[in-house]
């Protein structure tokens, strides 16, 4: 069973309840279809599970296949030094064909983000160092394609798609309660 | 598979249709030995994907990763230039499966590599290794763990 490494902490984002009983963490590639996919997935689990659960999504660029997908994720952290950085996740994933870096700045614009200073930041090396860790702890985690989902910090080798990620979600909230119940 | 501590059977395969790789010539290195099944079947691809984003983590630990399968060389060479491959991947075409039957990493049934990985560390020894379900992508946690651990070894005793 491969386990998170690290936990969710401090330098992770986190949407959602931090408190939920369900933690859900994405490894993901903004260029890669198979998490384009699992975007509007992601977005419904939130909406049916609401404050049961917290998402968080950590950056796995697969950047010899995908030349932006590295660029686009320090733009979310970018977006993220100024408070929108789920803003610039969902906007990217929405038009992931789309990730030169004119687009970004496009984005950057539609946000509403100061544009000097995300044309500063993205090119800082704390945010890319922070990609790259991401990337790291990925790999340490067990990551071995994109998305890789863990799941209150194990690693979820079902799958993810149709609503199945979300019927698996319910039963382990079904059976968390249980145990607060036993207990 | 064969036991760690054993030392690695040499081989010399093409590594493209005109050059050919000899494991004892990498000697100074550590080398990380792949075998998979096949080339373009899709876990091979998310396998093979994954590990070439890993160059950098290998690097730092001296490793060398190289790939084998019973693919001919053409099949290769479409299949790196396709994915962008920056690792070499070798032919174990004829006799077909020679090296894998080698490293006890031979499927007779399907005539294809397990998907098998071995970690051999500078002086030829086999240090550590893996055989993966067929049908499951080992990631590369255990890899780098095995690299680590021989490199923390290494530290203590010098």
């Amino acid at each position: 069973m491969k386990q998170l490494t690290p936990s969710v902490n401090s330098v992770d984002h986190i949407l959602g309840n931090p408190i939920a009983p369900l933690e859900l963490v994405e490894y993901g590639d903004y260029s890669c279809p198979y998490c384009g996919r699992a975007y509007p997935i992601v977005k419904e689990i939130q909406q049916q599970l609401g404050s049961d659960i917290k998402f968080v999504f950590r950056n796995f660029p697969l950047s010899k296949i995908h030349p932006h997908a590295f660029s686009a994720a320090v733009a979310t952290e970018a977006a993220g030094l100024q408070g929108k950085f789920w803003e610039m996740h969902d906007i990217i994933f929405e038009n992931q064909r789309t990730l030169d870096a004119e687009h970004i700045f496009l984005f950057a614009d539609k946000l509403g983000l100061d544009i000097e200073r995300f044309k500063n930041d993205i090119q800082q090396k704390p945010l890319i160092e922070k990609v790259e860790k991401d990337f790291e702890s990925g790999i340490r985690s067990g990551t071995n394609r994109t998305p890789t989902f863990f799941i209150n910090g194990v690693k979820f080798d079902g799958e993810w798609s149709d609503n199945q990620l979300l019927q698996y979600l319910k039963s382990v909230l079904l059976g968390n309660k249980s145990k607060v119940y036993e207990s | 598979m064969l036991p760690t501590g054993t030392i690695a059977p040499d081989f010399e395969l093409y590594s493209t249709p005109d050059q050919m790789l000899k494991l004892s010539e990498l000697r100074d290195r550590k080398v990380i030995l792949a075998f998979y099944p096949a080339d373009w079947s899709p876990v091979c691809d998310d396998q093979m994907t994954l590990y070439n984003e890993m160059g950098k983590y290998f690097a730092r630990h001296n490793a060398q990763l190289i790939g084998v399968s019973v693919d001919s060389k053409w099949s290769h060479l479409a299949f790196i230039d396709h994915n962008k491959f920056n690792f070499p991947l070798l032919s174990d075409f004829e006799p077909k499966g020679g090296v894998a039957r080698s490293y006890d990493a031979y499927d007779e049934k399907t005539g294809q590599c397990q998907r098998a990985l071995y970690v051999i560390d500078e002086k030829g020894i086999i240090r550590w290794s893996y055989l993966s379900p067929v049908g499951i992508n080992p990631g590369a946690d255990g890899i780098l763990n095995a690299l680590e651990e021989l490199d923390n070894v290494k530290s203590l005793n010098q």
